[in-house]
């Protein structure tokens, strides 16, 4: 009897422990460069803020030959990549994998892609739209962006913290990391995935109903 | 009772027997096969998916097995040196430019041994000769 009831106790216990443990707010972390400010409170007196890194404005050119820019991003969370169509080692399969994300969100209009080709020689916008068509990709929901060495390289290391490179030796031409970028509707990093790593996708995958119901929560206070 | 137990036994054991002996080519094809998932893990995967599903209009599927079957002989060739004509798989047109793999000729041996007993092909043996031979032929 007494075994019984001790067995009870520690079921109560840890239903109550499981119970808790589902019911705390999941977020997501904030990555990149931060610094703090000092800022006035309401009442008068001093206090800190946190400024965390952004996605600065950008203005490159689509698949469409329109320009895209920070706009179009407004108020939505997006994944970001860099890539070139003519990639033969990592880009087939970033894209299968981000193809499979984008196919599972197709209805949700505030999950947006953005892939910008590192290639700035061959990959112009008609040759991004033939990708972009070939990969099963059609409207405004996924972009493939345009633009000048030095903005995309710069946007790809300071910005989203991607590394690309070109490379004389490799035989492709260019190198770069296949990292899936999600950034919330602040313009913040909030996770980066290795596009072809199976589990770090289905891990994305998770993460993006967590900081859609994040902002959601965000925007009802 | 036990004594059609010990018959079964032994009835099993000799099909057993009988069926793991594989004839000398057999057992050649299944090691080229495994070798063959091997390179095709590395050099082929990324575009044409892991169950040969292709990529979109981007890469080809490798599960057209009347295709596979009536170009057999230039397999080699487009594997080793690349492929920029158009191709046509289950009726569709693909347009890429596949890249030249420039492989040795067993290894070409293997990977086609693996592509065309996968995917639902079924082709058995290819020899590094049959390669050979596919190679001097190519256009």
């Amino acid at each position: 009897m007494k075994h019984l009831y001790s067995a009870a106790c520690a079921l109560l216990v840890s239903s109550a422990l499981f119970l808790t443990s589902c019911k705390e707010n999941k977020k997501l972390p904030v990555y990149g460069l931060r610094e703090t400010k000092t800022i006035k409170n309401a009442d008068g007196s001093a206090g800190v803020d946190t400024i965390y890194q952004t996605i600065p404005a950008f203005k490159l050119l689509n698949q469409d030959s329109v320009y895209i820019t920070n706009d179009h991003f407004k108020g939505k969370i997006y994944i970001a990549d860099f890539f070139f169509t003519s990639c033969t080692s990592i880009c087939p399969i970033m894209h299968r994998n981000l193809k499979t994300i984008y196919d599972k969100f197709q209805d949700n209009p505030d999950v947006l892609f953005l892939s910008h080709t590192i290639d700035f020689k061959y990959d112009t916008p008609s040759v991004l739209k033939k990708y972009a068509k070939k990969l099963g990709v059609d409207g405004p929901k996924w972009q493939f962006v345009y633009g000048p060495k030095d903005t995309v390289y710069t946007l790809a290391e300071k910005s989203y913290l991607v590394a690309v490179m070109q490379d004389s030796t490799n035989r492709d031409g260019y190198v770069h990391q296949g990292f899936l970028v999600l950034i919330d509707k602040d313009k913040k990093i909030r996770g980066a995935y290795d596009g072809t790593n199976p589990e770090q996708v289905a891990q994305l995958m998770k993460d993006i109903p967590v900081l859609l119901a994040e902002d959601n929560k965000a925007d009802k206070k | 009772m036990r004594k059609s137990i010990i018959t079964l036994l032994f009835l099993s054991t000799l099909t057993g027997i009988f069926y793991s002996c594989q004839t000398a080519e057999r057992i050649q094809q299944d090691a080229y096969y495994v070798n063959g998932r091997d390179l095709y893990i590395k050099h082929c995967q990324n575009c044409h998916g892991a169950n040969g599903e292709g990529l979109g209009e981007l890469a080809p599927p490798l599960t057209d097995t009347v295709y596979l079957k009536e170009n057999k002989t230039q397999l080699a060739c487009f594997i080793k040196n690349g492929l920029s004509a158009p191709v046509t798989v289950h009726g569709k047109v693909y347009e890429g430019k596949m890249p030249d793999l420039n492989m040795a000729d067993i290894d070409l041996a293997q990977v086609i041994v693996y592509i065309t007993n996968s995917f639902g092909n079924k082709q058995g043996m290819y020899s590094t000769e049959q390669i050979a031979a596919d190679l001097k032929k190519c256009k």
